[in-house]
């Protein structure tokens, strides 16, 4: 016992895999102490939550402690034993036909593999309160053999409000991440692989694990497989990231360096104009815009008033027309937006830099590219990554567009050339009810962002070097 | 002599500036003033669809007429946008007041292992999870009929994930001053509800603003929750239907009504605001 504790000690400072169970070790070694030093009431409160505490006096801990046990239970028995049962297989008979011609409803993989997932999670979370619970008496006991007072009930609550407070805070933006983003997203992962689609719905039919098919599906290049979509799509979505973050970036930071030019006047008007297109909600700008474009919009019918063109330019039908115009357009929309972000770091930099660089007689350009840009890309290069990786996943603005089109026959899945994962995923959901695709694709969305954040932030300098410019 | 060159050079590039400044300022505000205008087109131009030309030859207020008639159901889909956009202003406020002053301020077990979660979650595409948040919501009775308070626990249960703006504001907010409160025997609470939160008023603005103008453009949640119950949607649900469905040929101008009288509220109240939108807004982009 005492050696593995040791290896555990000495693997803390190697990786956090040998740390954590280095820890669990050390964890366990606790329990079976507690257990074994523990008076009767300590021993009772092993089987019974909150038992020690409660004979000690400490009612809101030990009841606290033995509702969490009361409610576990009876969910478990009640509810969720009932559906964690079938993980395995998801279900095995999805209805029965009853004499009379209807029929009843049997298993439902569906709510199998939810109710199956929540059950899992709280079940861990009440081992988590349990050892809570062991810790409990065992401080308990600790502080009565040193002769010390336990806090009294209504310490206990005042401490909610002060050097527990973290946890008054938290528990509720907690609980709705754990419920309303956690779990939905495990149970997506564990949809991609599932055949869970058109052809498999609950309640009338079952769907069932069937491996890493669907991830084979995805990459494979042949007649059947998707993966040429995949990569036609994958391309467009990092190419337009790059373009919408980048181009935005440099023409938002020459926006503002103008309207900060000396002598310019009217700073506030300009700004003002800008800003408009921040306030007013994408989808009606957006929508708008949409059918400025369109064959029989305000753009195409006044070129060919002016006749500067015979026919009507097919901005939406045409791929590569279609491309250009949504990342010019996002410019539009994403140029207030950098040019507002920018105008006050321009204003960090110290005057004396432009300054002395003027009196060496440098030119306006070679000022931008030597003073200017360093200490904004050191400033921004956090903001970018996050505008990058929220471009990858930039809804609204291909949706509205476009909803992905145009859309093509050399394209699978309904995909369109100007569709991003997201988009795509999204139209497998809804159009489609393609979930275990969709589920598969969410997945690689998560692979690509997750990978250029970790490439990209580990060789930011405002990363490695704090202070740097300061 | 030289001066004198200076000067001319610098008058021509200030020229030249104001040259490209009018001319971005006409691209920017040109869609609004299109949109403006066509919005007073009478009906029997057109028919109340696309036309090739701009200024409509009959000023008319047909298209808002109709907005407010028994016809449509206008009144209510911009009601139900506000009323979520409130509470979800609100609320998400409140959560993410909460989870950034103790990530903050305390030092508590698994705070790390926390954030970095987080962070994780939210690589995730948050339409992933939405069949799933659909049966969820279906479960409580809060889709179609009850999708607008759905939509607002939507909103409102993940915020607590986009703390990051206003943690790096109080962050800035020197500890000493917590520690000579705690010293002088103010708990937690207090000092957080009475020197941090009005210490952080831009911040909460610019929280409550942002959060407010979320939901006039949710189209994916609002359509999926309130799916086909039209007394449930929202202005974009609603207006999405106006602008791409052929058989609603006509409602055009009506779109171009609706967007304005959307718009013009909420483009005055971010004016209002403008100040704190930008301190947060690049509070946030230095911070990371």
């Amino acid at each position: 016992m005492g050696k593995e504790a040791n290896s555990g000690s000495t693997a803390n400072k190697q990786n956090p895999v040998g740390k954590f169970f280095g820890n669990l070790g050390n964890d366990f070694k606790e329990i079976g102490l507690t257990f074994v030093e523990g008076d009767w009431k300590t021993k009772v409160s092993f089987l019974i939550m909150g038992f020690g505490p409660i004979m000690r006096k400490q009612f809101v801990r030990g009841l606290a402690l033995l509702a969490v046990e009361v409610l576990f239970i009876l969910y478990l028995v009640g509810f969720g034993w009932n559906y964690l049962k079938d993980i395995g297989t998801l279900g095995t008979v999805a209805r029965v036909m009853n004499d009379n011609g209807t029929y009843s409803y049997n298993d439902n993989s569906f709510l199998i593999l939810l109710y199956g997932i929540l059950t899992i999670v709280l079940i861990f979370v009440f081992l988590l309160v349990w050892r809570v619970n062991v810790r409990v008496n065992r401080n308990e006991e600790k502080l009565l053999a040193a002769g010390k007072k336990l806090a009294t009930n209504g310490q206990d609550l005042h401490s909610l409000l002060d050097s527990n407070f973290d946890k008054t805070l938290m528990a509720l933006p907690f609980t709705g991440v754990m419920v309303f983003t956690a779990l939905p997203i495990v149970f997506m992962i564990c949809i991609a692989f599932t055949d869970y689609d058109a052809n498999h719905q609950p309640p009338t039919n079952l769907f069932t694990w069937v491996g890493l098919e669907n991830f084979k599906n995805m990459l494979s290049f042949g007649t059947s497989g998707i993966g040429s979509t995949f990569l036609t799509v994958l391309g467009w979505t990092l190419i337009w990231a790059f373009f919408a973050t980048f181009l935005t970036y440099f023409c938002g930071m020459g926006v503002a360096i103008m309207i900060n030019k000396k002598g310019i006047k009217f700073k506030k008007l300009w700004r003002t104009i800008l800003v408009v297109t921040i306030a007013v909600p994408q989808f009606v700008s957006l929508l708008y815009v949409y059918k400025m474009f369109a064959n029989d919009g305000l753009i195409n019918t006044y070129l060919m008033k002016w006749g500067w063109i015979s026919s009507y330019i097919p901005f939406w039908s045409n791929p590569t027309l279609a491309k250009v115009l949504i990342i010019i357009i996002n410019l539009w929309i994403g140029i207030p937006y950098t040019m507002l972000i920018t105008t006050g770091l321009l204003m960090n930099i110290p005057e004396d830099l432009y300054e002395s660089a003027r009196i060496d007689g440098a030119t306006g350009f070679q000022m931008f590219r030597s003073i200017t840009l360093p200490y904004m890309l050191f400033v921004t290069g956090p903001f970018l990554l996050t505008q990058y990786t929220g471009n990858l996943n930039n809804f609204n603005v291909i949706y509205l567009l476009t909803q992905g089109g145009p859309q093509s026959m050399a394209l699978s899945n309904k995909a369109g050339y100007t569709d991003l994962l997201v988009t795509w995923l999204y139209k497998m959901t809804v159009n489609d009810t393609n979930y275990r695709m969709a589920a598969v694709l969410g997945i690689m969305v998560f692979v690509v962002t997750a990978v250029i954040s970790l490439a990209v932030y580990g060789i930011l300098p405002s990363v490695k070097d704090e202070e740097g410019f300061q | 002599m030289t001066t004198g060159s200076m000067k001319t050079k610098r008058a021509i590039g200030n020229t030249i500036t104001y040259i490209v400044l009018i001319v971005i300022s006409i691209i920017w505000l040109f869609p609004f003033v299109c949109m403006f205008l066509q919005s007073f087109r009478s009906m029997n131009e057109g028919g109340g669809g696309m036309v090739d030309y701009l200024l409509p030859k009959q000023f008319s207020l047909d298209s808002y007429a109709f907005l407010f008639s028994e016809e449509s159901k206008f009144v209510r889909w911009y009601g139900n946008t506000l009323v979520i956009a409130f509470f979800v202003a609100i609320l998400s406020t409140m959560m993410v007041l909460c989870v950034s002053y103790a990530l903050s301020r305390m030092r508590f077990k698994g705070r790390t292992v926390l954030m970095r979660f987080w962070l994780i979650l939210g690589m995730f595409p948050g339409f992933l999870s939405m069949i799933c948040l659909y049966f969820l919501l279906k479960q409580f009775g809060l889709t179609q009929e009850g999708a607008i308070p759905g939509l607002i626990l939507i909103g409102v249960a993940s915020s607590g994930m986009g703390y990051y703006v206003t943690k790096g504001y109080f962050d800035t907010i020197p500890k000493a001053l917590d520690e000579a409160a705690r010293i002088d025997g103010a708990s937690r609470a207090r000092v957080f509800f009475t020197m941090i939160l009005p210490m952080s008023k831009p911040i909460i603005i610019y929280a409550l603003l942002t959060a407010f103008m979320n939901p006039w453009c949710d189209y994916v949640f609002a359509s999926y929750v309130a799916f086909g119950y039209s007394d449930s949607y929202n202005v974009a649900v609603a207006m999405q239907r106006w602008v791409w469905t052929n058989d609603y040929q006509g409602y055009f101008t009506r779109f171009c009504a609706g967007g304005m009288l959307i718009a013009v509220p909420i483009t005055i109240l971010f004016m209002c605001l403008q100040k704190y939108y930008v301190e947060g807004v690049t509070g946030g982009a230095v911070k990371g």
